[in-house]
């Protein structure tokens, strides 16, 4: 078995949490190798070098990875990717777009976005937005897995791998990238953060929003929205959690005004601990809630703000 | 231009999932089914592209059992010009997986010769997030997903795509496999006088074996359960618990 990660690494910087939690899932199976292809990656080689259970981290400097385009990887790297028989990678928005694409020129299918490492060839993955968990075995020769990192640890930063260059000429005549607007922030990362506090649309306004930011910064945490703030325009999409949005599973969850519909319960559930305030002592949240209030959101949240 | 727009028959997204008690998958038998949701928004946009003149014809696939016909009729009503309907399976709950998919809409595009190639980024059942990146990838042209903006252009379209942290615009050489995510349209809904027309309009069936496409299946399901429930908890008297139970877990 040799197994390679696929890092995610955005212009020159490491997608830190997610690779690490991939490289805890593939490392159920043994020593990893990992893929450093970055435009700028003597940071990026470093610290992957030091996550432990890693064995080699391959390092491709090459501007065409500046912003991971799918082309780039699959098109190109298809000599190294054949010498391993598992490759993982995060279920995030790169290893989405990148993984499949991989497996269409392989053919081999592609399982998306496991929860559990069962064997070397049998894995849990959800399906239908979280109601169902399926056991599912590949046939392929290759297996292709994309995971989904709020369901592993992190691994720790003990370990000494060794870096060794790899020289390719890599190319992608297909896509051109133009721009990013990324929000900056100096808030925790939304699918790492210990603690989230997330507003629903109870809310009521973009305005309105500042009292759940207000109470996050408070407590450290990262800002999330239900799907109904997001198209109601309280709230920016990237913050969203749920089945269209991001699946996230901190140690404190906080839902403000949230109702708790299945497809917002699917992004948040695997938290710890789940605390809910919402006026209305009907609202299925409170089904999966450790600690519920019934109250009018706009006197509770200012006084927790106060009182913390 | 020619636009093709794939369209899966799935559990319909108001039906809560139930799981069949002998673990084998969800149960579909007398349940109501639908379009996948984001297949309807990349159908709406190519009805959209084509109102705004820049396509000529839009060709809706469906691949499935005999009853995605509904499927594809519901397709022809909203506006696609016609349809291919591929049988290939007899049992509804047999999913075709997204590689088979890929195959199969890459041996329809061969003969079709669309310019751009419009899926919902994931089918909101199997949740596997592949068949526009597999079908790219098998047809070896530029792919662009999970898009929320699209902009034709002459020989690329500039797409803007939904990212972890925020949006990435590019540009796509087209052909193009595009995925569309949730933000991109409202899609319609179909008049009456456009559900008449659509019974008018023409729907070709046709079978894997035509297309000399293999049905394969690479991932065997092996057990569907239940994710674990939570139970209720506790319902707080005041703000003090709620704070008190907050600082416990902060950091916890």
């Amino acid at each position: 078995m040799n197994i390679l990660v696929l890092a995610e690494i955005n212009d020159g910087e490491l997608a830190e949490d997610q690779t690490s939690k991939t490289v805890s899932a593939a490392s159920t199976l043994g020593k990893v190798d990992v893929l450093c292809a970055s435009n700028k990656c003597a940071d990026a080689s470093k610290k992957l070098a030091k996550m432990e259970n890693i064995e080699n981290v391959l390092v491709l400097e090459d501007d065409l990875f500046t912003h991971s385009l799918a082309e780039s990887y699959s098109d190109t790297l298809l000599d190294t990717i054949r010498l391993y028989s598992h490759i993982f990678a995060p279920s995030s928005s790169f290893g989405k777009n990148v993984l499949p694409r991989i497996g269409g020129i392989l053919d081999v299918m592609v399982v998306s976005d496991i929860s559990k490492v069962i064997s070397e060839d049998t894995f849990e993955r959800p399906v239908y937005a979280g109601n169902a968990i399926q056991t599912v075995q590949s046939i392929d020769k290759i297996k292709l897995i994309s995971v989904r990192t709020s369901n592993f640890d992190a691994v720790p930063l003990n370990g000494t791998a060794n870096i060794k260059n790899l020289d390719y000429k890599c190319s992608n005549n297909l896509t051109t990238f133009i721009e990013n607007k990324i929000q900056a922030s100096d808030r925790p990362e939304l699918t790492s953060a210990k603690v989230v506090v997330s507003g629903g649309r109870g809310v009521g306004s973009k305005e309105n929003f500042e009292i759940i930011e207000g109470l996050a910064d408070k407590l450290g945490a990262a800002v999330g929205a239900s799907r109904a703030a997001v198209d109601s325009g309280f709230a920016p999409n990237d913050w969203q959690v749920g089945q269209t949005g991001k699946v996230v599973a901190p140690d404190l969850y906080v839902a403000v005004g949230i109702s708790g519909a299945i497809q917002h319960l699917a992004g948040m559930k695997d938290s710890k601990v789940i605390v809910a305030i919402n006026k209305d002592e009907e609202a299925p949240i409170f089904q999966v809630a450790d600690f519920g209030l019934v109250d009018d959101l706009f006197k509770v949240v200012p006084e927790i703000e106060k009182k913390i | 231009m020619k636009i093709l727009v794939p369209v899966k028959r799935v559990l319909d997204y108001n039906v809560k999932a139930r799981v069949k008690a002998d673990g084998s998958g969800i149960d579909l038998a007398n349940v109501k089914m639908s379009m996948n949701p984001f297949d309807e928004i990349a159908l709406e946009e190519a009805i959209r592209i084509k109102e705004k003149g820049n396509a000529e014809e839009i060709i809706a696939v469906s691949i499935g059992v005999q009853q995605n016909q509904e499927t594809l009729r519901t397709a022809l009503a909203m506006g696609a010009d016609r349809a291919i309907l591929v049988v290939a399976t007899d049992d509804v709950q047999n999913d075709i997986e997204p590689l088979t998919v890929a195959n199969i809409l890459a041996a329809i595009c061969s003969k079709e010769k669309p310019s751009l190639i419009l899926c919902g980024k994931q089918a909101i059942d199997n949740d596997f997030n592949a068949t526009a990146q597999m079908l790219a990838a098998k047809l070896q042209w530029s792919q662009a997903t999970f898009a929320s903006e699209i902009e034709v252009k002459k020989d690329m379209i500039r797409v803007t795509r939904e990212v972890d942290g925020g949006l990435q615009t590019i540009d796509a050489k087209i052909p193009v496999v595009v995925s569309v995510d949730l933000r991109l349209n409202e899609p319609r809904y179909a008049s009456l006088p456009n559900i008449m027309k659509a019974k008018r309009k023409p729907l070709e069936e046709i079978s894997p074996a035509d297309l000399a496409v293999e049905m394969t299946q690479r991932l065997k399901v092996i057990k569907t359960k239940e994710p674990n429930s939570r139970e209720a908890g506790l319902i707080l008297e005041n703000i003090d618990q709620l704070v008190e139970k907050i600082q416990e877990n902060v950091g916890g």
